[in-house]
């Protein structure tokens, strides 16, 4: 707690020493700002390919014990170092373009998916002060920025040609725009408690009142189902139901271009964890006796375990099920809820 | 900043440019959506940062799924319409000059009402700001607002909704 | 106010410049071998038959319409929800009215049955 308090506060320090030194040159303040954005780009980066390797060790062995197998176990202790193998692999691995794609859009489209994969980033409160950028349009930024990973899903599904990528593409297109709307409904009542939808003042509007998962129940539920179809989890991941398409949108991928989807998609279910643990169990507050970053990092694995668990013991769920899970029932119960959260906000 | 003016005008003309210029819907979808993303920076300069994220949320995220759906389903085999000599052949310079005659003439527009330099005080733009504007001084035109909605959703029901027999075995996810 | 955002563009740009570099790392090792049937539309093995980009059956279009209309719909519930303890009542019944009309549109479309997918 100390020690991350003091980085912390070492850091800012420095921060501003370097800012007035440079605006002592006469270079203008934006030029340091950006120079240290892609310091905190950078890191950022660096803490989710570490994160995504993990997990992806992690969801092999979750899914090895779910199925009473080990799992990976030849790389390291436990398979450790399995992914980082993989990752290596596929960066040697030939790159292929199929002749029948559209070049550029092909091209384009991984990049369209891990761009907003780490932009997403920028309002995520990993600590009081560990912040990329507190932007006070936080839950609409994050809502905003998620919506491209639909663009660049109909991308890479289209330009591939082939039927397998674009009926996986289509799939998903149409199953991500369906569970956008409750998880914004979900947004929306958080947003109506804290009276913020600055990410930074939710977690102190949860520190003064208690943690919206209490205050939440029904917002939560509706959160959790819509983040783990929007991510295409199983046991929504029809988009690249592989018993069926394949691989869906991602089929003509191979080698690290395909390694960048399923960076992004790791990425993604570490945010949406992060963000479930940032919106209902009070983000980085907790004790004293563990630091703030760490606090966060707990709470946000225990949830990125809870959608795995789900998503290895459930089968996944039909097309015409998954549609009417998120119509007929997360947005009524979604739009119940704001009505609650309003009557509950004017009586307190 | 005037970085941010430079970047964001350049990324819409790029993407209006590229609507005009693509032969293939899809890559005029795409440069649609650069389009936009281009106007969303130039709501961010100008300080409107509802309206920039709006400006995403709806059309680059909303819209442009539509779109791109619009374009999957009705043109996944169609050739460019094989045209003939265009009747407005050799017309092109006729419109290029009625649009530089159109530029001129707002020139002396920006010369004479010289925007505002200054920023906005406080959380101009913001979204708290936005949200009191609109549920007080604007309530009509937001009710209004859900009225209109709701008659969308309706519109969409009639439109393209299903006929009352459906014919059996009219199923299939895109068979060709 | 606007340095604000220079993050979210940078951060796009380092996401960027990663692929980028990764893949041009990659390029001075992996080996380069293409041939036609290797660059041919994957079909489990079979010679692709037609085109890829095949024809979508309309549902997902109603689809993509309705969800538009939603998604208008909770952009204003944002603006409601950061000022409704200052608007007290007044601002909640505003805002019944405004989710009553929309519930109307969902009930229709639902009884019209255009909420099915098959």
């Amino acid at each position: 707690m100390q020690l991350e308090q003091s980085l912390v506060q070492w850091v800012g320090n420095l921060y501003a020493a370097g800012l007035s030194w440079w605006t002592s040159l006469g270079i203008p303040e934006w030029v340091w700002v950006a120079l240290m954005a892609v310091l905190k780009g950078v890191a950022v980066l660096t803490f989710l390919l570490l994160n995504v390797l993990f997990l992806i060790w992690l969801e092999r062995k979750v899914a090895g014990r779910i199925q009473r197998r080990p799992g990976p176990m030849h790389h390291g202790p436990q398979g450790i170092f399995q992914t980082l193998f993989d990752a290596l692999k596929l960066v040697i691995k030939e790159d292929i373009i199929p002749s029948q794609a559209d070049k550029w859009v092909f091209i384009t489209a991984p990049l369209v998916m891990i761009a907003p994969a780490l932009m997403i980033w920028v309002v995520m409160p990993f600590g009081p002060d560990l912040i990329a950028r507190d932007l006070n349009v936080g839950l609409l930024y994050v809502s905003a920025v998620s919506s491209f990973s639909i663009l660049a899903l109909i991308m890479a599904g289209w330009s591939s040609n082939n039927k397998w990528s674009t009926l996986g593409a289509m799939r998903s297109a149409a199953q991500m725009i369906s569970y956008e709307i409750p998880l914004g409904l979900a947004l929306v009542a958080v947003g109506m408690l804290a009276g913020t939808l600055s990410l930074k003042g939710i977690v102190e509007a949860q520190q003064e009142r208690t943690w919206f998962l209490l205050l939440q129940p029904l917002g939560f539920l509706v959160f959790i189902v819509a983040a783990t179809a929007e991510i295409n989890r199983a046991p929504f991941n029809l988009p690249e139901a592989e018993s069926e398409l394949v691989a869906g949108f991602n089929t003509e991928y191979s080698g690290f271009r395909w390694g960048v989807f399923f960076v992004a998609e790791y990425a993604n279910l570490l945010f949406m964890a992060g963000m479930a643990a940032t919106l209902f169990l009070g983000g980085w507050s907790g004790p004293a006796f563990l630091p703030p970053f760490l606090w966060w990092l707990l709470k946000t694995y225990l949830f990125v375990f809870l959608i795995m668990w789900v998503g290895w013991t459930l089968p996944r769920i039909r097309v015409d099920q998954l549609m009417e899970l998120g119509w007929k029932f997360l947005i009524p119960v979604g739009l119940a809820n704001i009505a609650l959260t309003g009557v509950f906000v004017i009586l307190t | 900043m005037v970085l941010f003016f430079l970047l964001g005008s350049l990324m819409a003309v790029a993407g209006a440019s590229g609507v005009v210029v693509a032969r293939k819907p899809v890559h005029g979808v795409i440069g649609m959506i650069l389009n936009f993303l281009g106007l969303a920076l130039l709501y961010v300069s100008l300080q409107a940062e509802f309206l920039a994220v709006v400006q995403i949320i709806v059309y680059a995220g909303a819209v442009m799924v539509l779109f791109l759906f619009v374009v999957a389903l009705l043109t996944a085999h169609a050739k460019p319409p094989a045209m003939g000599p265009s009747p407005l052949r050799g017309q092109g310079w006729r419109a290029g000059l009625v649009a530089v005659l159109l530029l001129t003439a707002l020139l002396p527009v920006g010369v004479v009402v010289p925007g505002r330099a200054e920023p906005w005080e406080g959380d101009f733009g913001g979204v708290v700001r936005f949200g009191q504007e609109l549920l007080t001084t604007h309530l009509l035109a937001f009710e209004a607002l859900a009225l209109v909605l709701m008659v969308a959703v309706i519109g969409v029901v009639i439109l393209v909704g299903r006929p009352p027999q459906r014919r059996r075995g009219a199923r299939g996810e895109g068979g060709s | 106010m606007v340095i604000n955002y220079l993050e979210v563009g940078i951060f796009a740009l380092v996401a960027v410049a990663f692929v980028a570099i990764t893949l041009a790392i990659g390029s001075l090792l992996r080996p380069k071998n293409p041939y036609a049937n290797k660059l041919a539309p994957y079909e489990c093995g079979e010679i692709p038959v037609g085109d890829g980009q095949v024809r979508f059956h309309i549902r997902y279009y109603i689809f993509a319409l309705v969800f538009l209309v939603f998604d208008v719909e909770i952009i204003f519930l944002y603006p409601w929800a950061v000022v409704l303890e200052q608007l007290g009542l007044f601002g909640l019944v505003e805002m019944l009215i405004f989710l009553g009309l929309l519930v109307v549109g969902l009930v229709y479309a639902w009884r019209k049955k255009v909420l099915r997918w098959v």
